[in-house]
């Protein structure tokens, strides 16, 4: 992170707080329902991927609290996939900001015979998270995960509430979703049960990559332009590197220069070509994209109501 | 830039999907990757033509029915305004999610299929934005490719719908009518030379000249306490600030304001957002406010100039949305959640059942049902500080909830 609130200064400033730039108005709404989950609930957290959502996320409750620390901990579903660049990022962000992480693994998973690993050409530990998922939120009696999805990536999410209600199997019943009227929030639950929170769901990924240039937010080194072995399958590039996705003897290795639009699961996640090695140069790239984010996650082409499916099971 | 929300609502079959997918696809902002998806479910259908409706109906049942069942939200941008269509079913069951998608929206969209003309599903929709008060509502008369782009035709239509202009409530709306095809892409976001007595703008047009003072009306400030910060370090001992959204008005530094319900008077001392000071708090600015006296706050509690209180009162009367299967009925006990604050009530009379769509035939009933809309009187376990909903479009409202299920149930409009 740029700064640390005990850092800064405070200037006075005589200037009017403004809601009319777009940004602003999405980051003000954002703020309110942060606050909402730390008023509405007892013991929430944050789920941090290491990915520009969850990063933005985190900038958001710190502003939300300011000068108090950001009242709940942030957890990651660890899938043992994760691109080593974001692993460094995240440890690194939460000492500075001095906040509680926890960590679970999809491998612990695996070991305890909870979960089976995928095997072939497709496999991924995408899906596998979220029965790691769900046993972190009954362990730790969350009632609240706060996460970084939002409307614009996929369709069955474009009708996901802001609090989505998940039952004791924490499942998404998306014919039983409760109205949200006006901006209020309605948390109440039963024990047992939870809810999903998602405070940046009206943002678009411009929107993001221009709040994390506005605010000058480090973000891991993975999105912006980088050499890398790589190779081609389905006319997407995928990393040649650490040995974690799944590739084919004559499927061949080339060094490319590339970036990343979204850093999920390594297995399933596919780089694109791009120079772009600023975030300024991001943001125009993601201005004159003509292929959305989630067109890089084969985890959706499975079939056309795969996202959806996946969330009646638990997935975020 | 700016953002505008706005609701649709049109019957099965008046095309809304198809004119979202227009609008996406003219305004270049469906992905060529989505695009693809469209191209390629359309050939397996068998259609000539691209089907937009494809780019919006996302739930399974949804594409099995070829209908859209539940609020979805739809995002584009251009380089004047960001847009979020609320896309709001039209079945007659499903009042309750164009309340839910009118109630956070600016604007609205009816569609009226040209062959049809005013339908009673025009009514409906009509009456829900009006009684919602959104301030701007395009009547979008669409399929004109399908009635030869006839003018008499839509004056026609047009002259119905001022018929029902004339019984709404909320005068103040505007209301522009438009002459499109989304099939066709006539008027959506492009001219079109189809329609040459047509001077008007473009559906997109209008939307861009949208200003500030055509979207929200002036209103007084009211700020809720969301939440309250104290950080309790060295550095910030004795910090203890008032976080929450500011609604209807400004706050500025200097501002004397009372406290409710206590009402105990102060200032405001400063004004937070994130780390830094600012002067003064423009509506919907989610900030933190520390006040000159060291005064007894706490969630729910509410802010407001000393020289403008709301109305604090233990009992109201509302226009109920009814949104659920189990009725509501007199006696029966609801949380009502009014903002952030949280109040147990009992409901005192069910007074009459509003017809929605303007026949004026209203109705005695004891009960409400799934999407009826009715006057009703509660009492509460403790004050509210509310104006009126036509006063104020946030402090007059409230959502039900119900104490066996903690499902939202119902919407409320004070009166």
């Amino acid at each position: 992170m740029s700064n640390t609130s005990t850092e800064l200064e405070v200037t006075p400033s005589i200037e009017l707080l403004k809601d009319t730039s777009h940004i602003n108005a999405l980051e003000n709404e954002a703020i309110y329902i942060i606050r909402e989950v730390a008023a509405q609930f007892e013991k929430p957290v944050l789920l941090f991927s290491g990915g520009k959502d969850s990063i933005t996320l985190v900038r958001l409750a710190q502003k939300a609290f300011w000068p108090s620390k950001i009242p709940f901990p942030l957890m990651h579903i660890d899938t043992g996939h994760n691109f080593p660049e974001t692993i460094e990022f995240r440890d690194r962000l939460v000492e500075e900001l001095g906040l509680e992480l926890i960590v679970r693994n999809v491998q612990d998973s695996i070991d305890q015979g909870k979960v089976k690993e995928e095997s072939g050409r497709y496999s991924s530990r995408n899906s596998l998270q979220t029965t790691t998922l769900l046993d972190a939120i009954e362990e730790f009696k969350f009632d609240a995960c706060i996460g970084g999805a939002r409307r614009d990536e996929e369709k069955a999410r474009a009708k996901e509430r802001i609090f989505s209600v998940r039952d004791d199997f924490g499942q998404w019943d998306e014919r039983n979703q409760r109205p949200e009227l006006f901006d209020m929030l309605n948390g109440q639950i039963e024990l047992g049960q939870n809810v999903r929170v998602f405070p940046i769901s009206n943002w678009t990924e411009l929107d993001v990559w221009s709040y994390i240039k506005e605010e000058q937010i480090e973000i891991p080194s993975i999105y912006f332009a980088h050499k890398r072995k790589t190779f081609l399958r389905d006319g997407m590039i995928w990393s040649a590197e650490d040995g974690i996705v799944f590739r084919e003897e004559d499927e061949v290795v080339e060094e490319r220069l590339v970036r990343f639009r979204t850093v999920g699961d390594m297995s399933c996640t596919a780089a694109v070509l791009s120079d772009a090695e600023t975030i300024d140069k991001v943001v125009e790239e993601i201005r004159d994209s003509s292929i959305s984010e989630r067109g890089a996650r084969i985890d959706d082409k499975r079939s056309e109501a795969a996202m959806e499916k996946r969330k009646q099971q638990g997935y975020f | 830039m700016e953002v505008l929300k706005i609701a649709t609502a049109g019957s099965v079959d008046d095309g809304k999907s198809t004119l979202i997918g227009r609008m996406l696809y003219d305004t270049k902002s469906l992905t060529s990757d989505k695009l693809e998806a469209i191209e390629k479910t359309s050939k397996q259908k068998g259609y000539d033509y691209l089907d937009f409706s494809l780019a919006t109906d996302g739930l399974v049942a949804e594409r099995e029915q070829g209908i859209t069942i539940d609020v979805a939200h739809i995002y584009f941008s251009t380089a004047k305004k960001s847009y979020i269509i609320a896309d709001t079913p039209g079945h007659v069951e499903y009042t309750r999610n164009m309340v839910t998608g009118a109630s956070t929206s600016q604007a609205a969209i009816i569609l009226i299929d040209a062959r049809k003309g005013v339908i009673e599903q025009t009514n409906r929709h009509f009456f829900i934005n009006n009684l919602l008060r959104i301030k701007d509502v395009v009547v979008a008369i669409n399929k004109m490719d399908l009635v030869d782009y006839s003018e008499e035709t839509y004056n026609a239509i047009k002259a119905d719908f001022e018929e029902l202009m004339a019984k709404r409530d909320y005068q103040d709306q505007k209301i522009t009518f438009i002459p499109v095809s989304a099939l066709k892409g006539d008027n959506v976001v492009n001219k079109t030379d189809k329609t040459p007595w047509y001077t008007g703008p473009t559906l997109l047009e209008h939307f861009e000249a949208l200003d500030r003072k055509d979207i929200f009306n002036a209103g007084t400030p009211r700020f809720p306490v969301q939440y309250v910060i104290r950080p309790k370090t060295d550095e910030h001992h004795d910090f203890r600030g008032f976080a929450g959204k500011v609604y209807g008005g400004e706050l500025s530094v200097g501002d004397e304001v009372v406290a409710l319900p206590s009402q105990t008077r102060s200032t405001i001392k400063e004004i937070y957002f994130h780390d830094k000071k600012y002067k003064t708090a423009s509506r919907r600015s989610s900030v933190t406010i520390t006040l000159d006296d060291e005064i007894n706050l706490s969630r729910g509690d509410m802010l407001v100039k000393a020289n403008d209180l709301p109305t604090v009162d233990k009992q109201f009367t509302a226009t109920i949305s009814w949104m659920d299967s189990l009725p509501l009925a007199a006696g029966n006990k609801y949380i009502v959640q009014h903002g952030v604050n949280k109040v147990l009530a009992k409901v005192e009379q069910v007074h009459h059942k509003i017809a929605p769509d303007y026949s004026g035939i209203d109705s005695e009933t004891d009960a409400l049902g799934m999407n009826d809309i009715a006057q009703v009187s509660f009492r509460l376990n403790k004050p509210i500080f509310y104006d009126q909903f036509k006063n104020h479009r946030t402090n007059g409202s409230f959502i039900l909830i119900d104490t066996k299920s903690n499902s939202t149930v119902g919407a409320g409009f004070i009166q």
